[in-house]
């Protein structure tokens, strides 16, 4: 019995000895072509300077506000870092489930030595929130599939004429609703005083009701890639990385049509309530990768903006292909001659509302 | 049996074999059809060349070797000029079809399998039966293995690629097999899958198999309602013991790690492959139960009668006759792990990332074919399991002389 027991207790010990030896860091992304972008650009090149620390992903960021409220009401939060959007970041940071960050003291200033706050700009949006990338949601078409005169305009979406076939749309009332105002006459700046009434809501599902019978809804990025790819869909939206990486490294015949590209951000959060030692690491973590040189790297994977101003100028060549990443940003000049700012405080009062409405709206 | 069917008569050419070989001829022919876009025009040029294929072979060809395989040539060079080297396939597998069909219906074959008394409707019935059981198997079976061709696809979607279609030999890759074995996102899973598993029906066979013994003592009072509660984690929803599982697991492994001094990631493994063991302890219970019943207790009076204690009478008389029932239902088990996205999803943390949850991920996140290759490789695994429980069952039948061999 005693030899059994000697045996039991050394063996739980090497487990946790063995565990302790290494620092386990659990990031939390999206996935796919984005998640290797972050692994490539931050977490590899951390890994390499401290052989100390592991980090694991967890692919969890589609539900994170709620997870991250589970596990608070359980006091078990296993996540160390959690990449949200900026509408995600706000809910979080105003329950008290995101840790409070000081830019200009926490994070790495730019190299010219300006101070993070101001090197981030307008991007910045919240207290808890550390901005990494500017993405958009965008259409791409199968250029063999539209005739001669591929899509130049959103409004071609609702053009079932010129464009005959199934299109897919995000399964959400966000973007659909202002593409569907604005082209349905509604000028850029008036969609959300129009949104904000009953009439301008009955005008866009209006709008909306020319096309559904011809729409596929998708929930996730990599839908409409896939649908392109198989023919399913004539043209549809996503975000411009999963087009991108569709486009030039799968060699698909798909087309961007960047007109209204709506852009979004996302970001860092740290969940409150970690333990110190978990703490002082995640910082330390976040610091490297939100600095110029780490964003910029990023945008050798995967053809999305990075934050920071002083990380543009550095953007280079894809990894694998070669082939220059700034025309591939949804920022870059000639993209975005007509982009679409999405108003974050908008939604966030108006999103519980008008999703109900999308729902009943859809299953008439 | 033979003397009732060697009186089968020859069935009227025209009058029976010629309209039912039209009529097949005109589904293939309307799928062809549609394929290159004319329907009609396919369906109509399919009925006559079928019905004109069954007057050939049943008048002129009565050798069948000759018919089959001519007819599949002649099917296949029509397909490859249509469509290339998948048209050639098509075309082959249809010539077999309808040359075998032409034979059944011209010669009677038809009538063999039902007794010479049969009225047409008795023949009509026993052929459309086995017909429609063809088909349930067909919607079954195509499903699993529409995927196994896919997961040998050269590009990143879910898509018979024309290459694909054409057996290019390009359109094919093992790429997304390379890449399940090799790339830490796949392969931290499954190190994950074979640690929690293994452990998880360790557990739950050892404490399975003493409960369904204690459990068919006849002594053992509330022995339904012990049962009932063992078996529930089968029939509650499964989120609902999942969501239950989060809090209480949270609460232990908050207990553990303060009071016991054990690492977090530690900790993680205990809980999932608790959580699990418990959703893997009714199938060992079910499945030794249903051994005990052919199990005979008097060689148990008997080993206490030669002076054995309970354990080892267990061991060594017990156990080994009932042991196909505890290996089953230990298959089971470790399948119920092994598959499980549920539990896994709440009660772990991402360092206890399982295979199916990687490809729930996987699926939700990036369409890619790396899912098809493990399912390709889930899919064989699994099915050399169920072979070994097939055969051990026969072999518990053998030996409890329930079969004849």
């Amino acid at each position: 019995m005693n030899v059994t027991k000697t045996l039991l207790a050394t063996t739980a010990l090497t487990f946790a000895a063995g565990a302790a030896s290494a620092l386990d860091l659990t990031l939390v992304s999206w996935g796919g072509a984005y998640q290797t972008s972050q692994l490539k650009a931050y977490a590899e090149p951390y890994m390499a300077e401290h052989p100390d620390v592991n980090i694991i992903w967890d692919e969890s960021s589609a539900e994170a506000v709620a997870k991250l409220r589970a596990m608070n009401e359980a006091g078990n939060i296993t996540w160390d870092l959690v990449d949200v959007t900026v509408s995600d970041s706000i809910r979080l940071c105003d329950e008290g489930l995101a840790r409070e960050i000081d830019f200009d003291t926490e994070l790495a200033p730019a190299p010219d030595g300006t101070p993070a706050s101001e090197d981030f700009g307008a991007t910045l949006n919240n207290d808890c929130f550390v901005p990494q990338i500017v993405y958009s949601t965008t259409f791409g078409y199968r250029t063999d599939l539209v005739g001669d005169t591929p899509p130049t305009s959103v409004c071609d979406i609702f053009d079932l004429e010129k464009f005959p076939g199934k299109r897919s749309l995000q399964k959400r009332p966000i973007d659909n609703v202002e593409w569907a105002l604005f082209c349905d006459g509604v000028a850029k700046e008036e969609i959300y005083n129009v949104l904000s009434t009953d009439e301008g809501q009955a005008q866009a599902f209006a709008k909306l009701d020319t096309i559904k019978d011809q729409v596929v809804w998708w929930t996730a990025g990599a839908e409409t890639p896939q649908l392109l790819a198989d023919g399913e869909v004539v043209m549809g939206s996503t975000f411009n990385g999963r087009l991108f990486s569709a486009i030039a490294e799968q060699n698909q015949p798909i087309g961007m049509l960047w007109d209204m590209q709506s852009y979004d951000l996302d970001g860092w959060i740290v969940p409150a309530g970690l333990s110190e030692e978990k703490e002082a690491a995640v910082m330390d973590f976040l610091k490297f990768a939100t600095d110029t040189q780490r964003l910029a790297d990023q945008a050798k994977y995967i053809s999305y903006g990075p934050a920071r101003a002083s990380s543009a100028p550095l953007v280079g060549q894809h990894a694998d292909l070669g082939i220059d990443m700034a025309p591939h940003m949804p920022t870059d000049p000639a993209n975005a001659t007509n982009p679409h700012i999405y108003d974050y405080s908008w939604w966030a009062d108006n999103r519980d509302d008008l999703d109900a409405k999308f729902q009943a709206w859809l299953a008439q | 049996m033979s003397s009732l069917h060697s009186e089968i008569p020859t069935p009227s050419l025209t009058g029976f074999t010629l309209p039912l070989m039209a009529a097949a001829g005109l589904g293939f022919g309307y799928i062809v059809g549609t394929a290159n876009g004319q329907p009609l025009i396919g369906a109509v040029a399919g009925a006559v060349l079928s019905a004109a294929l069954g007057y050939v072979l049943a008048s002129f060809v009565p050798d069948r070797r000759t018919g089959r395989l001519g007819t599949a040539a002649v099917a296949g060079i029509a397909g490859f000029a249509m469509a290339g080297t998948s048209g050639l396939v098509a075309g082959a597998i249809i010539g077999l079809i309808l040359s075998w069909f032409a034979y059944w219906l011209s010669t009677g074959d038809y009538r063999r399998s039902v007794p010479s008394y049969a009225t047409a409707g008795d023949v009509l019935w026993s052929n459309s039966f086995k017909f429609i059981c063809g088909l349930i198997f067909f919607f079954l079976i195509a499903p699993i293995v529409v995927v196994l061709p896919l997961s040998f696809n050269a590009q990143d979607f879910f898509t018979f690629t024309p290459e694909m279609l054409a057996f290019d030999p390009d359109g094919y890759s093992l790429k997304h097999y390379r890449d399940f074995l090799s790339n830490p996102d796949w392969t931290r899973p499954l190190k994950n899958s074979f640690v929690i598993a293994p452990l998880a029906t360790i557990i739950s066979v050892s404490l399975g198999t003493l409960a369904a013994i204690g459990l068919s003592q006849s002594h053992v009072p509330g022995r339904r309602a012990i049962m009932a509660i063992l078996i529930s984690p089968m029939i509650v929803p499964l989120i609902i013991s999942a969501t239950g599982m989060f809090f209480f697991y949270s609460k232990l492994g908050n207990w553990m790690e303060g009071n016991l001094g054990m690492s977090k990631d530690f900790i993680g493994y205990v809980k999932v492959i608790l959580a699990h063991s418990v959703l893997g302890i009714p199938f060992v219970i079910i499945t030794v139960t249903a051994t005990l019943v052919g199990f005979d207790r008097s060689l148990t009076r008997a080993a206490a009668n030669m002076g054995a204690g309970p354990v080892r009478t267990f061991f060594k008389v017990q156990m080994p006759l009932i042991l196909p029932g505890v290996i089953s239902g230990g298959l089971f088990a470790f399948i119920t792990s092994f598959d499980e996205v549920v539990v896994v999803l709440f009660v772990g943390s991402a360092a206890q990332k399982t295979l199916p949850w990687q490809m729930f991920i996987g699926l939700r996140e990036q369409i890619s074919p790396t899912i098809l290759a493990v399912a390709t490789v889930l899919v064989t695994f699994s099915v050399l399991l169920l072979a070994t429980l097939e055969l051990l069952r026969r072999r518990s039948e053998r030996l409890r002389g329930m079969s004849p061999t």
